[in-house]
């Protein structure tokens, strides 16, 4: 049984993005910390590091979920994706981002990264949604810019994009 | 031909957006730090008053990692307190010295190592308070005998002025109606995503400090950090970060906790870095002011209002920190809303209480006059058995009286604000609105419409916050007036276009705006166009008014780019000339190419005009070597207030005429808004997509303000909406989407036509919801926000049934 | 809002767990999802000398039918329960009340048995255990037992467990023949803790009514009378009896209006769901 002690860090290894990362975090460490100063990768946000804004938002094993309400070494052996590993490739979009763009759905971008997050996982479990549980389904994320209307419009645009592409494909 | 049509009033995509949508903004917590940047953390008060007689900070100072701890001993050694507007006798230190004046007040910093071990610090200082008693109500602030914030002021009254315009005894006289509406507005706060964050650094060699924040202006505010660090202004650098998570006038609250971490980084030797936790922001970092208002109006019989008494007392918190009261005289000129009213009369009052010091944030000082004004004018009509919608169209200031000069020296610059209003019924179905009422209402159900007509100022005078003073006193002090922008375009030895701007953007999209502008003046694309955001006081063009606030981007800034593409253009076309062979007049730019009109082959690519001068400076003609060109521009209209104390506070005033139609849940008390209509005529729109984005986005703070958010305190001062789960942000299931429909009045004093629009609805939409609430409940006096408990307190008042 | 410090256990079994919280329990916190006690952590509300993980633990992430009863082991999420396709079935009052825990961004990580420990007052579980008459499994290095809903819950925040126990599983009595059940809840904002929220049980001959966010903790009261003026009367003396809390949410009298409301209709609602 793994005891790490709360004066030492400790090695902290998992997926991210694809690709096999590691570093050292003490046991109190949050997730969001470890990623953003140890791993440098600044693209998810801390807005409230109580677990209601959603800026934070990335997907662990699958699901998306709070990094703010994640100790770093809880995520040893996981394997999470954050904003970082959206687009395709650099200097490309991925559908979900274009129609974010199209759409003016963000403005500070400050809660963005969360949002995408979240609607890129939901998207894939529900292609075709309605526009009310897109809405239920954001109220897991605090916006003080856009005042949702053009997100829920973009959700709408990429999840309508997404099923051509799956049909043209198919 | 892109160029030709024309690429500003288009929504083109952002250029902001591929960075911020792959994780690669670069805001304040995102940049690298110098080695050996320490990491600050601040205990705070849980006094809400309270004499401190003694702070133990030996523990903390020995513990891990920690550099330094810094209480309000070394920082009154070592800086002077933030100097208020007002001459009065108030001490505004960024950290308390001696003295607590509201729950969450810095009382110590430990700079460390890392942010987690200078909280384990925190935890190691002791503070031996003597609490006094705490004041939350401004009213009760007054009363004589009341304890005082700030002894040597000797009450709670920072400033008691009269104003009178016209002749409003005899008009009150006169009328047949005297008409009042009693009103406290609360506290709230639009709290960006983001919350404050700083870097400070000091070079003492060179006596200087730099420091790096998300702030946003105005940089009026530099001169008031440089005084309090007893420094010249050129020895405070200042800078902001690429790109900011969002602001509404919030972050202009940093500049204490910037003074005090400048102190922090000079004692500890080392930068020092602080990211404002959201607990810190919501407790302790700034607010908007909340106002007791009565508002009176002598009105006939026909709902013509003949002359409007205020009685405003603006509770600025514990603090009296510049630019306030500006909240209070923001509106000075406008207190007359859309309506043409020559009698007025006003008292305004500022008192000090235990809460958090107040600040910039959307509306500023809007929703508060507004919220007066709108419930006023729906009461008028109730109390005369009169339209609401007929209240307000006659007293509207006429169409050919633009531009109209306010009682209280405000000069209206464009509108056709009947015009607008009878489109917004028409396109926005205010008929089958009040049919949906009467039918909903038949079948039992508790529906109400809404209606509000609002004037929108932009663009702040520098002059305004003087009209807080005498007439004496401003002659003292000197004159202050104008709205200074400034934008620079450069061109490189590659022959591109970079665009720098003072505007701080903090996420409504300059950037994309200013390529377009300077796009279309040079005949290229917006992706040929450059644009730095950031700012750099020492090293960028910048005034006072620089800064991101009062919606000046679209009217001022974005016109000073038009105006600098323009006269750089002109020594573009002088210098082709000798090039083409053809005169100046005859040059045009057009799909990336100069050449003469009327004989496009005799041309030349822009961009080897736009280098020549880089590589052969001494071909020049008339030796103007065009490199660069800086614009500084101010209207005229913005002239200091007059003896008589009037004031034009800002340049331009779009026009918002709202209604909507709302359900209440009679179990629940809940308000649904089933439908919202704006009507916006904010002048020439630059970006059809940002504008509808601040509607929207403006939309969601004032149902906040409305329905969900208050920054609330016990009587004894204890701040009950600490966490997001107590200050409740609307979601996507509260925010509706409006029907958002636009005339066009451009503006005559700006450089594109264009008016602010950020704020508008922060305005309108508080009060346009209440009044549609108060329809539908019959209710003469209600105060935001307004929640269920409040509401099924007034259904069963009604109903005559025991809640 | 950093944590304090603390030494993070990693427990592979149950017999690990117990032992650590043996030696040390009054100093452990025990992390399951973390969406309760990680802002307990941020904000050192919570300053644990050890944070026992217990997700790793085999075997405790199991949805499994008991007799008459579906058991949900430690580690099950909201969301796994609620993807249950034996949910609706089996117990549809759990079915009713789960999307209205948080939001589907912390449902996804936060565990059924992690909202029982927590007891909040306004939370969802706790109320539904409480209103089905379930029962909460302890172990320990002393043994395991059962302790039914209405015992376990002891005030604000506070449970019957002692120090060295673990919940192993709820333990939630599957629906009945002839009952009706329903769930509402009123809250500010979609996803916030209740104001008021009730869950209701109805046979023939009466209702069983549980009502969350107005007192310390989840309160239930039994043979509520179907018939409609008798039924506003005893939901009056209900409500006229609650301690109900008076907060920036909610005055103590709207909540106490609220239940009167929300109680009516919810009974109804379970009374349309048996026929």
């Amino acid at each position: 049984m793994p005891r790490l002690s709360a004066d030492a860090r400790h090695r902290v290894a998992f997926v991210l993005n694809g690709r096999a990362v590691e570093g050292q975090a003490e046991p109190r460490m949050l997730l969001t910390d470890f990623l953003r100063h140890v791993l440098g990768m600044t693209g998810t946000h801390v807005g409230c590091e109580h677990g209601v804004c959603g800026a934070c938002t990335v997907e662990i094993d699958g699901v998306p979920a709070r990094a703010c309400l994640m100790l770093a070494v809880q995520a040893d052996g996981a394997i999470l994706r954050t904003v970082e590993g959206l687009a395709p490739e650099p200097g490309r979009l991925s559908l979900l981002q274009q129609a974010f763009r199209r759409h003016h759905a963000l403005q500070c971008g400050f809660c963005t990264p969360g949002i995408l997050m979240s609607l890129d996982n939901y998207l894939r479990d529900n292609p075709d949604p309605r526009e009310d549980d897109v809405r239920i389904f954001l109220t897991g994320h605090l916006c003080r810019c856009t005042g949702y209307v053009p997100i829920v419009a973009a959700a709408l645009d990429a999840a309508a994009r997404l099923r051509e592409m799956k049909e043209t494909q198919t | 031909m892109a160029a030709a049509s024309g690429w500003l009033g288009r929504s083109i995509e952002r250029v902001e957006d591929a960075a911020l949508l792959t994780g690669r903004g670069r805001y304040i917590d995102d940049l690298g730090v110098l080695p050996g940047t320490l990491h600050a953390a601040i205990l705070r008060s849980s006094h809400a008053h309270a004499n401190i007689r003694a702070i133990e900070t030996k523990a903390a100072a020995a513990a891990p990692g920690v550099a330094a701890v810094i209480t309000g001993a070394e920082v009154s050694a070592l800086s002077s307190p933030l100097v208020p507007v007002l001459r009065a006798p108030l001490e505004g230190w960024p950290i308390a010295v001696g003295r607590v004046r509201y729950v969450g007040e810095p009382i110590a910093v430990v700079v460390a190592a890392d942010r987690y071990l200078a909280e384990d610090a925190l935890d190691l200082i002791d503070v031996d308070y003597d609490p006094l008693p705490a004041l939350v109500d401004p009213l009760a602030a007054l009363e004589p005998g009341a304890p005082t914030l700030h002894d040597k002021l000797g009450s709670n009254v920072a400033s008691d002025r009269s104003f009178r315009y016209g002749d409003p005894e005899a008009a009150f006289a006169a009328a047949p109606h005297r008409i009042a509406v009693d009103i406290r507005y609360p506290r709230n706060s639009c709290t960006p995503i983001e919350t404050f964050g700083l870097v400070a650094d000091y070079d003492a060699g060179e006596d200087a400090y730099d420091i790096l924040a998300n702030f946003m202006g105005p940089f009026s505010l530099h001169a008031v950090m440089a005084r309090a660090l007893k420094i010249p202004g050129n020895r405070l650098r200042l800078r902001t970060p690429p790109d900011a998570g969002g602001s509404f006038g919030v972050k202009q609250g940093l500049v204490p906790t910037m003074v005090l971490m400048a102190i922090a980084a000079r004692v500890a030797g080392r930068p020092v870095k602080w990211i404002e936790d959201r607990l810190e922001h919501l407790v302790g970092s700034v607010s908007a002011t909340n106002r007791v208002t009565r508002l009176a109006a002598a009105v006939d019989d026909d709902g013509r209002v003949r002359a409007l008494d205020w009685d405003q007392v603006e509770d600025v918190g514990a603090h009296l920190r510049a630019p306030e009261p500006a909240t209070l005289y923001r509106m000075h000129g406008n207190l007359t809303g859309a309506y043409d009213i020559r009698n007025v009369t006003v008292r305004n009052r500022v008192v000090l209480t235990n809460k958090t010091p107040s600040g910039l944030n959307r509306g500023f000082g809007g929703p508060q006059v507004y919220y007066a004004l709108e419930r006023l004018m729906q009461r008028i009509a109730g109390e005369l058995r009169l339209d609401p919608l007929d209240v307000i169209r006659r007293n509207l200031i006429p169409a050919d009286a633009f531009p109209y000069r306010t009682a209280s020296g405000g000069l209206l610059d464009s509108g056709d604000y009947g015009r607008a209003i009878e489109k917004a019924i028409d396109e926005g179905g205010l008929a089958q609105l009040l049919a949906w009422r009467e039918s909903a209402r038949a079948e039992g159900r508790v529906c109400g419409v809404g209606l509000t007509a609002v004037v929108e100022p932009s663009v702040s005078n520098m002059g305004y916050i003087a009209t807080v003073l005498t007439p004496e006193e401003r002659r003292r002090a000197g004159p202050k007036n104008g709205a200074q922008a400034t934008a620079t375009i450069a061109l490189d030895p590659g022959g591109a276009v970079t665009v720098h701007i003072a505007s701080a953007p903090q996420g409504q999209g300059h950037r994309t705006v200013v390529a377009q502008i300077v796009a279309d003046a040079l005949g290229l694309t917006p992706a040929d166009i450059r644009v730095i955001g950031e700012l750099d006081t020492a090293r960028d063009a910048w005034s006072i008014a620089s800064g991101n606030y009062s919606s000046r981007f679209a009217p001022a800034v974005a016109g000073t780019v038009h105006l600098a593409a323009l006269r750089l253009r002109a020594r573009l076309a002088h210098s082709a000339a000798g090039k083409l062979n053809v005169p100046a007049e005859e040059i045009e730019f057009v799909g990336g190419k100069v050449r003469a009109r009327g004989n496009p082959d005799n041309a030349m690519p822009f961009a080897r005009l736009a280098a020549s001068d880089h590589w052969s400076p001494g071909e020049a003609s008339d030796g103007d070597h065009v490199l660069r060109e800086t614009v500084f521009w101010t209207p005229p209209q913005l002239a200091a207030p007059n003896d008589a104390d009037e004031i034009n506070a800002q340049l331009c005033h779009a026009f918002i005429f709202d209604f909507c139609g709302v359900e209440i849940d009679r179990d629940t008390g809940a308000v649904r808004i089933d439908k919202y209509v704006t009507m916006h005529d904010c002048g020439r729109v630059l970006h059809p997509g940002m504008v509808a984005g601040q509607i929207t986005g403006g939309l969601a703070h004032a149902i906040g303000a409305a329905l969900y958010e208050e920054y609330a305190y016990a009587p004894d001062g204890a701040f009950l909406a600490g966490t997001f789960a107590d200050y409740l942000l609307p979601t996507a299931t509260e925010v509706p989407a409006p029907l958002i429909l636009h005339t066009e009045s451009p503006s005559p004093f700006t450089p594109l036509g264009a008016k602010g629009v950020g704020e508008g609805n922060c305005m309108s939409t508080p009060v346009c919801i209440a009044n549609a609430v108060a329809d539908a409940l019959g209710a003469a006096t209600l105060d935001l926000p307004l929640t269920p408990t409040k509401i099924c307190t007034l259904i069963s008042s009604r109903e005559g049934a025991a809640p | 809002m950093k944590p304090a410090r603390f030494d993070y256990v990693r427990a592979e079994s149950l017999a690990e767990a117990h032992d650590v919280l043996a030696a040390e329990g009054g100093e452990v916190s025990v992390l399951a999802g973390g969406q309760s006690l990680l802002p307990l952590l941020s904000t050192r509300l919570a300053r644990p000398r050890v944070v026992l993980d217990i997700m790793r633990i085999r075997g405790l992430d199991v949805i499994s039918h008991e007799s008459q009863a579906i058991r949900i082991g430690a580690t099950v999420r909201q969301a796994k329960l609620a993807a249950w396709p034996d949910l609706a079935g089996g117990q549809p009052l759990l079915a009713a009340a789960l999307p209205f825990i948080g939001h589907a961004q912390t449902r996804t990580r936060g565990t059924v048995c992690g909202s029982i420990a927590h007891a909040d007052p306004s939370a969802e579980i706790p109320l539904v255990m409480l209103a089905l008459e379930g029962a909460i499994l302890l172990s320990s290095a002393r043994g395991q037992r059962r302790v039914c809903a209405a015992e376990f819950f002891t005030g604000l925040m506070s449970t019957a467990r002692e120090e060295d126990e673990l919940i192993e599983a709820a333990i939630v009595p599957r629906r009945q023949p002839g009952h009706g059940y329903a769930f509402r809840e009123f809250a500010r904002r979609h996803g916030d803790f209740a104001i008021v929220a009730c869950a209701a049980i109805a046979d023939e001959r009466g209702a069983r009514l549980a009502i969350g966010g107005v007192a310390d903790r989840p309160v239930a009261f039994d043979g509520l009378p179907l018939d409609e003026a008798a039924l506003d009367e005893a939901l009056d003396r209900i409500a006229g009896a609650l301690d109900a809390r008076d907060d920036l949410h909610a005055s103590a009298d709207y909540r106490r209006h609220l239940v009167r409301r929300l109680g009516r209709a919810t009974i109804a609602e379970a009374r349309q769901c048996r026929a």
